[in-house]
């Protein structure tokens, strides 16, 4: 990886990596909601 | 291929070698349109079979669907950046104009397309994750890889891509498919020939640069108009499926006699006289049946589960 040192390239990695951070932290939701919903039973 | 692969090695190099893509390139290789059509016809197969889904479970079959199809479109982005150079609708695609590397949209895709097909089959069941798969699969392999750019049916048989949706969504609700999903793909199936064809007579110049054997380009445009006719008097009987198979009920089937007849209408317009004008009407108009003929599937088993409390 080449080091990012352009003010407009570290801008845009750092809106990349709070998208990213958005999305796990989706996911840890969505496994914790998905669990608890097979967990009491109440999926298809 | 095309014969002009090297428009893109300045640009391939550039986006190599120093571009970071924003946050907007990588929500651009999602097709968000193409994806809402997508989830409204998986979220309409999910409400439309015979067992219900934890609403929970089912949003997240849902936002599989939607991240399976932009994955879709990645991939289908990755691999068509040489001809969307050539076409002025997709010229400003992140990969034609160099805002992103090859690689980063290949990887892209396969995370989204792994990722979707595993939490599908985690959360609700693996029949619908399989099915999510083979949509996938079907899109990128068969359609863009092997049809696109070889033969004018190429959206005949790659259309079934697009009408797998609703039965992925069925199945995530039931486990299972139906002769009632099967009616459901049956009618994107037979309905994607007639739309595709409307918009490609009046883009078959854009398709021509790019090589690509659009019906318009390799049939020419009486033969599309004569198609495109044949295509919506069979959309016609195949419209009423869900009406026997019992997914629809007494007013999806006049919904489906009266848009039926106005998409006749609309073909034969375009059969008589291919101007621009009775194109583009066809095409929004088929925009239109598809989302009224859904919505009323979806009405009337809302209505009439209502009806039954």
């Amino acid at each position: 990886m080449t080091a990012v040192t352009r003010p407009d390239d570290r801008k845009r990695t750092r809106s990349r990596n709070l998208a990213l951070l958005a999305v796990l932290a989706g996911l840890v939701v969505l496994f914790y909601v998905v669990t608890i919903v097979k967990m009491s039973g109440g999926s298809s | 291929m095309s014969d002009q692969p090297l428009v893109l090695t300045a640009h391939e190099t550039k986006a190599a070698v120093g571009a970071v893509p924003a946050v907007a390139d990588y929500v651009a290789l999602l097709k968000p349109r193409v994806m809402s059509l997508v989830v409204f016809t998986g979220l309409a197969g999910m409400i439309l079979a015979p067992q219900p889904v934890h609403p929970a479970i089912g949003l997240v079959a849902i936002l599989c669907i939607a991240v399976a199809a932009g994955a879709s479109g990645a991939l289908n982005m990755w691999y068509e950046r040489d001809v969307d150079a050539l076409m002025a609708r997709t010229r400003h695609r992140p990969l034609p104009a160099g805002r992103m590397a090859p690689g980063d949209a290949l990887g892209f895709g396969v995370v989204l397309a792994v990722g979707a097909v595993t939490v599908m089959g985690l959360a609700a069941n693996w029949p619908a994750a399989a099915l999510l798969a083979l949509t996938i699969a079907f899109y990128v392999f068969v359609y863009t890889i092997w049809l696109k750019r070889r033969t004018p049916q190429n959206i005949v048989i790659g259309g079934a891509a697009g009408a797998f949706p609703p039965m992925v969504g069925w199945a995530a609700a039931s486990g299972d498919v139906t002769l009632g999903s099967i009616s459901l793909f049956a009618l994107i199936f037979m309905w994607t020939p007639p739309h595709f064809w409307s918009l490609a007579l009046y883009r078959s110049d854009d398709y021509a640069r790019a090589g690509i054997p659009m019906l318009p380009v390799v049939a020419g445009m009486r033969e599309t108009q004569r198609q495109i006719l044949i295509y919506a008097l069979l959309l016609v009987p195949v419209s009423f499926g869900p009406y026997v198979a019992g997914v629809g009920g007494w007013f999806y089937a006049a919904l489906a006699t009266l848009l039926g007849g106005l998409f006749v209408a609309g073909a034969v317009a375009v059969w008589r006289n291919a101007s621009e004008r009775n194109a583009r009407r066809l095409f929004g108009f088929s925009i239109l049946y598809l989302f009224l003929l859904f919505a009323a599937l979806i009405a009337e088993r809302l209505v009439g589960g209502i009806a039954w409390r």
